[in-house]
């Protein structure tokens, strides 16, 4: 640990904090420390509480409990308002301007929000602007927003974090949309922030990036504080055991024996490339086994499946079902050729929250439920409805009732019933137990097994690794749209899966 | 709303008849009948004309052709769209078989010509939509203006008197099959046909799960554009044949038909329970929507109530309908 530090060099130290959305608690007394002029990282998986913290500094989530003192002040963060004028700026993921207007109005959007004048005064604002971003980029302060590209938009949004005198800035993984020498500008200004007295915060996935750029790193997992280390007193290594050492519980289906596993290939894809989103993908998925598919968001997990169902993208390259080269065009290809995609949104794009359940049922083929003339008989989109509903251990009162009377398990249920409907050979589930609780958890887990079981190929993504080591008998890394290393049997642990998926170099992973 | 949360545990703890009728009493079809029940027996009593079998006939027959044109608007409303330019598309449609007729042509065959016409300019607008990209809103707009001009031009602003018009043409708008009007046969053929079709098929379903959710739709592997392209193209054909009845019925091709009767139609659409948001509406509801706006109109009107009153109420009773439809919905949630 740390040496202890005068209390006047921190900025912010935030003590027993805790937090909770309903039954569950995303943060759980956790603590943390931030100085004067220090980029400091924080670490942790998916869901560890990174954003629910940062999102309390930001007035955004007020605490249910616990502590913050900023520049030795106990505060109350009330509003994003309030913790604007405590000094605190928040650089989102996404990026949030105004698309039509220009870069200076955008960059001081909210101080003309608050001003009183009755009209805009826009040489002053673009001779502010100027000097603004003179620190950070060479923009013309009179483009519009919409006109510049991704990287460029990043930098507007930091010299909007700017332009409020802030004295902490939160940087929540600003590199995702940047190339590498941008990434490398964007350092540098972080760092000549840093030695002008702003503490950052620096939120990635990336090991590399923390170990080059940062001072300190602070790790939580499961809505708890770890530790917090100086970056040159350890190694990526350390910080990734600290992020994931968790134990697996029991509450997955027993894996393929040895006995089971099967040579015979399902799906062999090869050398698939999608212009900008991924390269030379080539895999197979076996009969019986469930595939898993792992990497950071953004990793191009998603679109390599909606590549392969062409639901997305300019797919190149060699698709085999069964051993018979497709040459799918559409969607409706690939729902004829029995392959399906669940969606990660559910309720953007995987349901449809106001139509009853039956109908939500057979919507991937409405035919199978009508006459030859095209006309749906209720009666069979019901039995249909029941008997999917039955097997997937669906809880409904009627099966005209809409689908948002269902709890988010029973909606999955819906969804995954939907797959079902056609009897699929192949399906792609995208994050397919977000949002759902424990108990429904396992068993969307329980019906994949018996669905590989039974012959119908399965692929997983998931960002939850113990999800996809509890359950996946195979785990692909995607690395920057790029498979970066396969891991199976001892092999498959989260340490070895987030190495493949932040740092990519396999030989380090499988030491 | 308790009961749709109660809905989701176990069924057997209640008789089917008395979810049945809790069922009929969330549908927003009972609730209208009830209001148009309530205004029945109010009116019967404030004038002796209004339950007369002369003034049911006038108030079937006012909505009965729109009625037409309220069906292709609720499917295009399921389907997420929506079109300003039906009441300038159903003048187009008369003065486009009405002149046709002028200058020789059977009026059978200038009817069909007519309508293929106004089926045209709806997958031009379906074009503009799904291909271009645009707004329905605007294209809409665009085409209504479009629609008006073109009526105005070809017949010099003043209407087409078809003093000739063979009477077995006539009888499409004046005829009557026993006491029924041929008017509200067509009526309720359109009607009826429509309803059924949309509970039932296979492809007005995909317009109900494009316009419920089309990203979802997309992912389940529905055309989406062709189904709004459908829908779009559907909405302006039925105008067409609309517009030929208002032809065979006044005899004459008024090139200024129609204006205002977006307002009308949409207000029915929407009071009898389709989302502007698309996904929901049922012909059903739609027409009983209509039903409605024709009601009150009729009521006011044997009430001495002014004209320019009318079209006030009318505008308050869309707001009141949608905002308790809105209230309603927000609540379930």
């Amino acid at each position: 640990m740390y040496g202890p530090v005068m209390s006047d060099d921190l900025i912010l130290k935030i003590s027993n904090l805790s937090k909770s959305f309903g039954p569950i608690r995303a943060l759980k007394g956790v603590d943390f420390e931030l100085r004067r002029g220090e980029i400091h990282a924080l670490a942790g998986e998916n869901g560890a509480g990174k954003s629910t913290l940062m999102h309390v500094i930001d007035g955004i989530l007020q605490p249910d409990s616990g502590e913050i003192l900023f520049d030795g002040v106990p505060v109350k963060i009330a509003s994003p308002a309030m913790a604007q004028k405590l000094g605190v700026g928040f650089v989102h993921q996404e990026i949030a301007l105004c698309p039509g207007v220009s870069v200076a109005e955008n960059i001081f959007m909210a101080t003309t929000n608050s001003s009183r004048a009755l009209l805009m005064n826009y040489r002053e604002l673009e001779r502010k602007a100027a000097e603004v971003l003179g620190e950070l980029v060479d923009i013309d302060p009179t483009t519009l927003v919409r006109d510049l590209p991704i990287s460029h938009q990043q930098l507007v949004e930091i010299a909007k974090a700017l332009t409020l005198d802030c004295r902490v800035l939160i940087l929540d993984e600003p590199t995702a949309a940047l190339t590498e020498t941008e990434a490398q500008i964007l350092f540098r200004i972080m760092r000549r922030l840093a030695d002008r007295g702003i503490s950052i915060i620096y939120i990635s996935h990336r090991m590399v990036e923390i170990f080059d750029n940062c001072d300190r790193v602070s790790v939580f997992r499961d809505g708890q504080y770890i530790t917090t280390r100086n970056v040159a007193e350890i190694t990526p290594d350390d910080v990734v055991n600290a992020m994931v050492g968790r134990v697996i519980d029991e509450l997955y289906p027993r894996k393929q024996s040895e006995a089971e596993r099967s040579d015979e290939v399902l799906l062999d894809v090869r050398n698939l490339s999608e212009r900008s989103r991924f390269k030379d993908v080539s895999f197979q998925l076996k009969k019986g086994e469930i595939l898993g598919l792992a990497g950071l968001i953004g990793a191009g997990r998603s679109e390599i499946v909606k590549g392969i169902c062409q639901l997305e993208g300019e797919v190149s390259g060699e698709i085999a079902l069964d051993g018979k080269t497709l040459s799918l065009k559409t969607y409706q290809d690939s729902i004829a050729e029995g392959i399906v995609y669940l969606s990660e949104d559910r309720k953007g794009d995987g349901i449809f929250l106001d139509m009853p359940i039956a109908g939500n049922v057979s919507a991937l083929k409405p035919e199978q439920v009508a006459n030859g003339f095209g006309l749906i008989i209720p009666q069979k989109e019901k039995e249909q409805a029941e008997e999917l509903g039955a097997r997937l251990n669906l809880k409904y009162g009627s099966l005209s009732d809409p689908v948002s009377s269902l709890s988010g398990g029973n909606q999955q249920k819906v969804a995954i019933a939907k797959m079902l409907s056609i009897n699929p050979k192949l399906i792609f589930l995208d994050e397919p137990t977000r949002g759902v609780d424990v108990g429904a958890k396992a068993e969307i887990h329980r019906i994949l097994r018996n669905l590989a079981a039974s012959g119908v190929g399965i692929l997983v993504i998931s960002s939850e690794l113990p999800e996809l080591i509890g359950v996946c008998d195979r785990v692909l890394v995607v690395r920057e749209g790029r498979i970066s290393g396969e891991v199976t049997g001892d092999r498959m642990t989260e340490e070895n899966i987030m190495h493949l998926a932040s740092v990519g170099d396999v030989q380090v992973a499988l030491q | 709303m308790e009961d749709a949360v109660s809905l989701t545990g176990a069924p057997e703890n209640k008789s089917p008849e008395i979810s049945f009728i809790r069922r009929l009493l969330r549908m927003r079809e009972t609730g209208l009948i009830a209001i148009i029940l309530v205004l029945f027996l109010v009116m019967s009593f404030a004038s002796p004309y209004f339950l007369t079998w002369v003034n049911m006939r006038a108030m079937v027959m006012a909505f009965a052709v729109e009625g037409i044109v309220v069906v292709g608007m609720t499917i295009l409303l399921i389907s997420g769209g929506i079109d300003l330019s039906v009441g300038s598309v159903t003048a187009l449609a008369m003065v486009i078989a009405g002149w046709l007729f002028l200058n020789g042509v059977d009026p059978w065959v200038a009817s069909a010509i007519s309508i293929a016409a106004c089926t045209a300019i709806g997958a031009f607008m379906g074009f503009f939509v799904t291909v271009v990209g645009l707004h329905h809103f605007i294209v809409s707009l665009a085409i209504m203006v479009i629609a008006r001009g073109a009526c105005l031009l070809g017949t010099g602003g003043r209407p087409l008197g078809l003093y000739t018009l063979p009477s077995e043409f006539k009888f499409i708008g004046q005829g009557s099959i026993g006491p029924i009007p041929v008017v509200i046969l067509i009526f309720l053929v359109v009607v009826v046909g429509f309803d059924f079709m949309l509970r039932r098929t296979t492809l007005f379903r995909k317009v109900f799960y494009t316009g419920s959710n089309e990203k979802a739709a997309a992912y389940s592997g529905i055309r989406t554009k062709r189904v709004i392209f459908f829908t779009t193209t559907l909405c302006s054909a039925l105008c067409g044949v609309a517009g030929i009845i208002y032809m065979a019925r006044f005899g004459s091709a008024q090139p200024t038909f129609g204006i205002g009767m977006e307002l009308n139609v949409i207000a029915a659409a929407v009071i009898g329970g389709a989302s502007l948001k698309g996904g929901s509406g049922t012909i059903f509801g739609a027409i009983l929507g209509a039903v409605l706006l024709s009601v009150v109109s009729s009521s006011l009107a044997l009430l001495d109530v002014s004209v320019y009153w009318q079209d006030i109420i009318r505008g308050s009773i869309l707001l009141t309908a949608v905002s308790i439809d809105h209230y309603l919905v927000k609540k379930r949630r």
